[in-house]
């Protein structure tokens, strides 16, 4: 089991997205199901156990919470409910909300600009975490 | 006034570890009518039934309360104790201090407030219970199974051979059911036709039993002992006393589209149909909605070509009405439909199939005579996979939240088989858990491993993916390897859930037999009494009580026969004596009571009355006790107060709720 720190981050995972990792029959359909399944260091079916056992640090430095497309395919077919793609998402928002400095200024944009982007994402990024 | 005794009972520690029991036996000596009150640690063992027994002697107890489990569990144990010390065994009352307070409470100082108060309701109820006395009612000594699959057969033959006759009523125009659709059986790999059709032969011969097929149950009236059923014969359209079974009809039928039931719709059949070569009776029906006598009006050629002169386009349903002393219900079961699971691209691609449809395409009577091959190609597959539990152990709305039980073993069985006729076709089964307890199941399950290399995969499937080329791509994980697979197939096949028959509700409904979220039986109890439903004089048999595979089907068949032989052995049953009684000089005769009594208990009559004095003659309600079940709707609807409830009076009950306001 992790920290107390640890432990109450368990918790706030849990409460963001609304799943109870206990539900899970390690069955795998997520990891299965998972487009980005080969870019993740710990897989989709993986989530679940880290979250029960609390080990939240591993989680927030993992790779996988940026592969992670937010496809919902996991969500979707997942048959017990535990949908590893939410507590992906939650722990997401947990790094995302510590960190404090998720916000993005006017004149900061200019530079992320690129041909490559959607524009649409940074007018909805904008949109979400200006100052 | 009553001499009435306390039993408190600690059920272990159940009730004791919750309930101040002895609390509530010195709470209880302040009641009213109370001269005794005990606790002791199991009220229902013989030492605890003979202190009730005591009491009653040296105490000259007339009344007894005991503050134990639920009624439903212990109320005729402690009656009969009553009965046996020479007490009226309608003087007891149970105060279930255990599932109503102990089991649902923590607080030890709450629950024994809570038990003293249920205690104190009970009391006052004996204070005010007169002995009552049973009545008789008969037993008409013949037995209904619904459904004639396996199970119903074999509960059908057990009944008969004890030497009571039976009538099994089957929907569908055969009798055998789901296993007559399989090819082989586990775990001894027997041809299933081999084993099933000599008990259909059993069956149609035995003196005793009556088939009824194509046929529905349409209305259920009476009570145990005494069922009137109402039977609907749907009109064959072929008279089965001159049909000779030569198929010439099916031959000739010029409307072959009709999906075949029987192949589970991967073939066709005529609309003049038997649903397979063996079935029983071996009478065809014609499918009103494919003949195109009955569409077009033109046609006719079975009629032309039958030389018994069999076919009858006129022949109506027909109802035949019969009285039971027992009903079997073995309605079986169904797969779920897929539609919800469109990852596994059963509905897109006809190389996906249910092992169901794989037990026909294996079999020599299926559609493609028993050789293994692809459905939309007809080549013959080098890469089978099986997927596991689709659409069981779901949490969500697209499944079933069981686990169907024979999926495991029939997979493995399919693995074996098509590994033993194939060597060279790969069988890859992707599972989450292997459950093969049975006696030689998980001998039989390693034998597939072991002895013929069938790759099990612990990890489910994600998604099917058909292909240009008609392969298909199956994306799955490895959890033990920690390795999403990608694996191209050319078959799949899903272990599907299975379901009770949907009809079952309709069945439940009419036999007031209860049934629980997953629309299967629910039984007496689930432990002691796993055949009977709560319902008396239901019995239930084989799936429709929950998943179970063959040998289970058939114990299970058995059990529910002896429950069935041992009511109709009987010549008499007592009846509940708790039934309505009308106060004729209450009565004004306005029917209310008629028209919300569910039995048909209650009639009307012309009555001379003694009213104060006054002599008239009045109309005036009457309940036949032998029909009256003691539901108290009466009761409650009568705007007079003149319908009451044998032990449950109106004053009974005002009593209780008024010890529980006190």
């Amino acid at each position: 089991m992790g920290s107390g720190k640890e432990k109450k981050q368990a918790e706030k995972i849990k409460e963001i997205s609304g799943v109870n990792p206990l539900k899970c029959m390690k069955c795998g359909k997520c990891s299965a199901t998972c487009p980005s399944f080969d870019e993740m260091d710990i897989k989709p079916h993986q989530f679940v156990s880290y979250v029960i056992n609390e080990d939240i640090e591993s989680l927030v430095k993992s790779q996988s919470l940026w592969k992670c497309l937010s496809c919902f395919a996991c969500v979707e077919r997942c048959p017990r409910d535990v949908k590893p793609g939410k507590l992906i998402d939650a722990a997401r928002q947990i790094v995302i909300r510590e960190k404090g400095m998720d916000y993005l200024k006017a004149d900061e944009i200019p530079e992320l600009l690129d041909p490559e982007l959607p524009q649409q994402l940074l007018v909805s990024a904008f949109r979400r975490y200006r100052r | 006034m009553q001499r009435i005794g306390v039993f408190v009972c600690h059920c272990g520690s159940n009730i004791a570890a919750t309930v101040d029991v002895s609390k509530v036996a010195e709470m209880a000596l302040m009641e009213p009518g109370v001269v005794h009150a005990e606790d002791y640690q199991y009220m229902c063992s013989e030492a605890g039934q003979a202190k009730i027994a005591e009491a009653i002697h040296e105490k000259n107890l007339t009344g007894i309360v005991v503050c134990s489990c639920s009624p439903r569990m212990h109320e005729t144990t402690f009656r009969n104790a009553a009965e046996r010390a020479g007490l009226n065994p309608y003087m007891v009352e149970i105060a279930n201090i255990r599932e109503h307070c102990s089991w649902i409470h923590k607080d030890v100082e709450e629950a024994t407030k809570k038990a003293v108060i249920l205690m104190r309701a009970a009391v006052a109820k004996v204070n005010l219970n007169t002995p009552l006395k049973p009545g008789e009612s008969r037993v008409t000594k013949r037995a209904l199974v619904i459904g004639g699959g396996i199970a119903g057969i074999q509960t059908a033959l057990d009944i008969a051979d004890a030497g009571y006759e039976v009538d099994i009523v089957e929907k569908t125009p055969s009798i055998g059911g789901r296993m007559s659709q399989l090819d082989k059986t586990f775990p001894t790999l027997d041809c299933s036709a081999c084993i099933l059709t000599p008990k259909m032969v059993e069956a149609s011969a035995h003196e005793k039993i009556n088939i009824y097929t194509y046929s529905e149950v349409e209305n259920v009236s009476g009570f145990v002992g005494d069922f009137t059923v109402d039977i609907r014969k749907k009109a064959r359209h072929v008279d089965m006393d001159k049909c000779t079974g030569c198929g010439v009809c099916q031959e000739k039928c010029p409307s072959k589209k009709a999906p075949s039931e029987f192949n589970r719709g991967l073939n066709t059949r005529s609309a003049i149909y038997t649903p397979f070569a063996q079935a029983i009776p071996n009478v065809p029906v014609i499918d009103c909605d494919n003949c195109l006598k009955f569409k077009t009006g033109k046609c006719g050629i079975c009629a032309k070509v039958c030389q018994a002169g069999a076919i009858d386009y006129e022949q109506q349903d027909e109802i035949v009405t019969e009285k039971y002393g027992a009903i079997v219900v073995a309605t079986g079961f169904d797969t779920i439909k897929l539609d919800k699971y469109d990852e596994y691209a059963y509905s897109q691609s006809p190389d996906v199939i249910t092992s169901l449809e794989l037990e026909r395409v294996m079999n020599a009577a299926g559609p493609t005579h028993g050789h293994l091959e692809r459905l939309s190609d007809g080549k013959a597959p080098k890469e089978i996979v099986f997927v596991q539990c689709v659409g069981s152990r779901c949490a969500d709305d697209r499944g079933k939240p069981y686990c169907s039980k024979i999926c495991c073993m029939y997979t493995a069985k399919h693995a074996m088989l098509i590994r033993d006729k194939y060597p060279d076709v790969n069988v890859t089964v992707f599972y989450i858990d292997v459950r093969t307890p049975g006696k030689n199941f998980d001998e039989f399950y390693r034998r597939a491993v072991e002895q013929y290399g069938v790759d099990y995969i612990k990890g489910q499937v994600g998604k099917v993916i058909p292909q240009p080329d008609g392969k298909l791509l199956v994306q799955a994980s490895d959890l033990l390897d920690n390795k999403q697979i990608l694996k191209e197939a050319d078959m799949v096949v899903l272990a599907t859930a299975i379901e009770p028959n949907p009809d079952v509700r309709k069945i439940a409904t009419m036999l007031t037999a209860s049934i629980d979220t997953n629309n299967f039986l629910t039984e007496a109890h689930a432990k002691l009494r796993p055949v009977e439903s709560p319902t008396a004089g239901i019995f239930l048999s084989g799936v429709c009580q929950g998943p179970k595979d063959i040998p289970e089907t058939v114990a299970q068949a058995g059990a529910a026969a002896v429950k069935a032989i041992g009511l109709l052995a009987k010549d008499k049953l007592l009846t509940n004596p708790c039934t309505a009684q009308a106060d004729e000089l209450l009565c004004n005769g306005c029917s209310t009571c008629k028209n919300v009594c569910p039995y048909g208990a209650i009639t009307y009559e012309e009555k001379e009355v003694n009213d104060h004095g006054i002599r008239e003659v009045r109309r005036v309600a009457n309940v036949n006790n032998a029909l009256c079940q003691g539901c108290g709707a009466c009761t409650v609807a009568c705007p007079s107060g003149a319908m009451d409830l044998q032990g449950f009076s109106n004053r009974q009950i005002i009593a209780e709720v008024d010890a529980i306001c006190r």
